[in-house]
């Protein structure tokens, strides 16, 4: 399969220059189109092109003669801290439930730990059809390669149709090379899935172009079909009172699962913030021209018992380490009350936070792409504003 | 012992511009650069040598003009660079992305760490990495934040996961991923883009790297983008100018509304 530009037709007018999300088109020096190794045949010069100068040529080989209908079921890792589920697994099993009313296949979840009956009891009350359980004391701890083979060995004994994994840590690990393994597609850090009512696949949806972007992907001729999902994009699924559901236990010894790695020793994170967590987040931005201003931040948010996030440029900045940092390359986040203080509101930081119950702006410049998303944009300075806002929060408390 | 770097040359993303009236993206003037994440994995590429000896190699799959990033690796101390460029490999997802570069690892020869940036600036998938290390059948340590020590057999390291820090040891050769913390790269020494100037940077294409034809580019590649769209952003809020203490008030009473004061 080849992407072409036929020289006769093109008149060298640029369009699909612009168009090109990857930046694969330039012109040559007779002043047409040509494409290069960018490409990533999302087909939209192809048809935005005004001449219809390019077109796809050659059929796409299929490797694998397998019968894709063999898989079925939704399923997905369900990631547990010391015995407890963590928030991200009832996410997927919120969008998995989505999935399977269109689908109509089986609600799945993953579990590997030590009292895994517990959890798994969590899941059916979440709405979860059956939960497959891989149990020992050791798999409490994420071992890459353990968790790898563990994964990779169950889908291809029960052959599930779509496999899902939050965009953690954890699963931005192993998730990718237990693709790699099954030699399947896998699409990162999707905000959103649907099922093509028409062909049933797997439409994973993601910002890409650093968040300037929304690509939607699927994965044809490959199975399972494979995706992590950003924490807090999609909805999580609520209980329901219902607890039974049927759990389908391997013996860990029989996986025969061995680590390459060892681990000597762990220690926590001095600073634990959990801005996904966090109901109310005060944010600073470039604007705040300075690390010490940060204390304004803390102070406010303090005052309003939220926490401290923070815009790429500050943290890129040196003025407030990584874990704060909100937006395409930090974290998302969805609290009630977002506070946005001298942010500009680059697409980056917006892909974010932009879905947050309420977002209020402060920002000196009336243009500031912020206000787009803002429900209460105040054009005025920081400095002014916000110790102005903390004396009346410290005054009438 | 040897160190490959595998670096990713990104459109500056942060500095994007849309054309009002076509709501385009304005690619002119949109400068490529080295992606941010991989400046890290290279300076410790360089440390490592500098640390434990041996020579640092860095490699790139892209188009002819990528060979920027790669004369930039050099200027800043690599010994050697590849330029990983066909045709061919125009649509590759991250597996075939992963097999292309594990080809030409392969190729390289012996080597004792890869080195990767967390994730690239412009698609963040953090795919890369891993997939490599599976193509290759040797250990991934993610999210590396220190290297504390490296022999001919093994490695100890650190790395972030989540809400801690796990002190690990591997065999080697192994793949990491680096986070900003690891250290502070380095700047470009006038002798270093003067070797840089002179290095010829040879470009390898699929035929050099052998393999297998069906997993480069699009037809290796199990995920098909099928559309792109500008995101809209449509929340539609009040904007208030005025005195900083009505502004002040204004969002007190807002937030005294949401229960938060």
């Amino acid at each position: 399969m080849e992407i072409i530009v036929n020289k006769d037709k093109c008149t060298g007018c640029r369009v699909c220059v612009d168009v090109c999300p990857v930046g694969a088109i330039t012109l040559d020096n007779d002043g047409k189109a040509q494409i290069d190794e960018r490409c990533s045949f999302c087909r939209l010069c192809v048809k935005e092109c005004p001449e219809n100068a390019i077109e796809i040529v050659g059929e796409e080989k299929k490797k694998s003669e397998t019968d894709l209908n063999q898989y079925k079921g939704i399923w997905f890792f369900a990631e547990q801290k010391h015995g407890k589920l963590s928030h991200v697994s009832f996410e997927l099993c919120g969008i998995s439930l989505k999935l399977a009313e269109t689908l109509k296949e089986e609600v799945c979840g993953v579990i590997f730990g030590s009292k895994c009956d517990e959890m798994a009891q969590e899941l059916f009350n979440r709405g979860a059809n059956k939960v497959y359980v891989v149990e020992d004391e050791s798999l409490d701890e994420f071992r890459q390669d353990i968790y790898v083979c563990l994964m990779t060995e169950l889908i291809k004994k029960y052959k599930p149709n779509i496999v899902l994994a939050s965009a953690t840590m954890i699963g931005r690990s192993f998730i990718p090379q237990t693709a790699a393994r099954l030699k399947t597609g896998l699409t990162a850090d999707c905000t959103d899935l649907a099922i093509d009512p028409d062909t049933k696949l797997l439409q994973q949806i993601r910002p890409t172009y650093g968040g300037n972007l929304m690509a939607k992907i699927v994965c044809e001729n490959h199975r399972p079909q494979m995706a992590t999902i950003r924490p807090k994009a999609v909805e999580e699924a609520k209980p329901t009172g219902n607890n039974s559901g049927i759990i389908v236990k391997d013996n860990f010894a029989s996986f025969n699962a061995t680590c390459r790695v060892d681990l000597i020793s762990k220690e926590a994170v001095e600073q634990t913030i959990d801005l996904q967590e966090a109901e109310i987040i005060v944010s600073g931005g470039r604007g705040l021209g300075d690390g010490k201003n940060f204390e304004m931040i803390r102070k406010l948010a303090e005052l309003i018992g939220g926490a401290v996030g923070a815009s790429r440029a500050a943290v890129d900045s040196g003025w407030i380490p990584y874990p704060h940092q909100v937006g395409q390359t930090g974290k998302t986040v969805k609290p009630k009350i977002y506070i946005a203080c001298g942010i500009s509101g680059a697409i980056q930081h917006l892909a974010g936070m932009s879905t947050s119950d309420y977002i209020i702006a402060i920002n000196k410049d009336p243009d500031a792409p912020i206000f787009k998303v803002a429900n209460l944009g105040i054009v005025g300075d920081i400095f002014e504003v916000i110790p102005k806002l903390i004396q009346k929060l410290e005054s009438k408390r | 012992m040897k160190y490959i770097v595998c670096l990713k040359q990104v459109p500056d993303t942060m500095d994007v511009k849309v054309d009002p009236v076509t709501k385009r993206i304005v690619r002119e003037g949109v400068p490529s650069i080295l992606n941010p994440y991989d400046y890290y994995a290279l300076e410790e590429g360089l440390r490592l040598k500098e640390r434990f000896g041996g020579t640092t190699v860095a490699i790139t799959m892209g188009p002819p003009q990528a060979e920027a990033v790669l004369k930039e690796a050099i200027s800043l101390g690599a010994d050697e660079a590849y330029l990983l460029s066909d045709r061919a490999f125009a649509g590759s997802d991250t597996l075939a992305t992963s097999y292309t570069l594990a080809q030409a690892i392969r190729k390289i020869g012996e080597f004792s760490i890869i080195l990767c940036g967390r994730e690239a600036m412009d698609g963040s998938t953090g795919q890369v990495g891993p997939e490599l290390a599976e193509h290759l059948e040797i250990p991934v340590i993610t999210y590396v934040s220190k290297i504390i020590n490296v022999t001919e057999n093994d490695m100890e390291c650190v790395r972030l996961l989540e809400d801690h820090y796990e002190t690990l040891k591997s065999p080697l050769p192994a793949v990491i991923t680096v986070i900003k913390e690891i250290n502070e790269p380095r700047l470009p020494s006038l002798k270093g883009m003067l070797r840089a100037k002179k290095t010829q940077i040879p470009v390898w294409t699929k035929q050099d790297i052998g393999g297998n034809d069906l997993q480069y580019g699009q037809d290796g590649s199990p995920t098909k983008v099928v559309e792109i769209w500008r995101p809209e952003i449509k929340k539609e809020g009040k904007i208030i100018k005025g005195e900083p203490d009505e502004l002040a008030e204004a969002i007190y009473q807002e937030l005294k509304k949401l229960g938060a004061a």
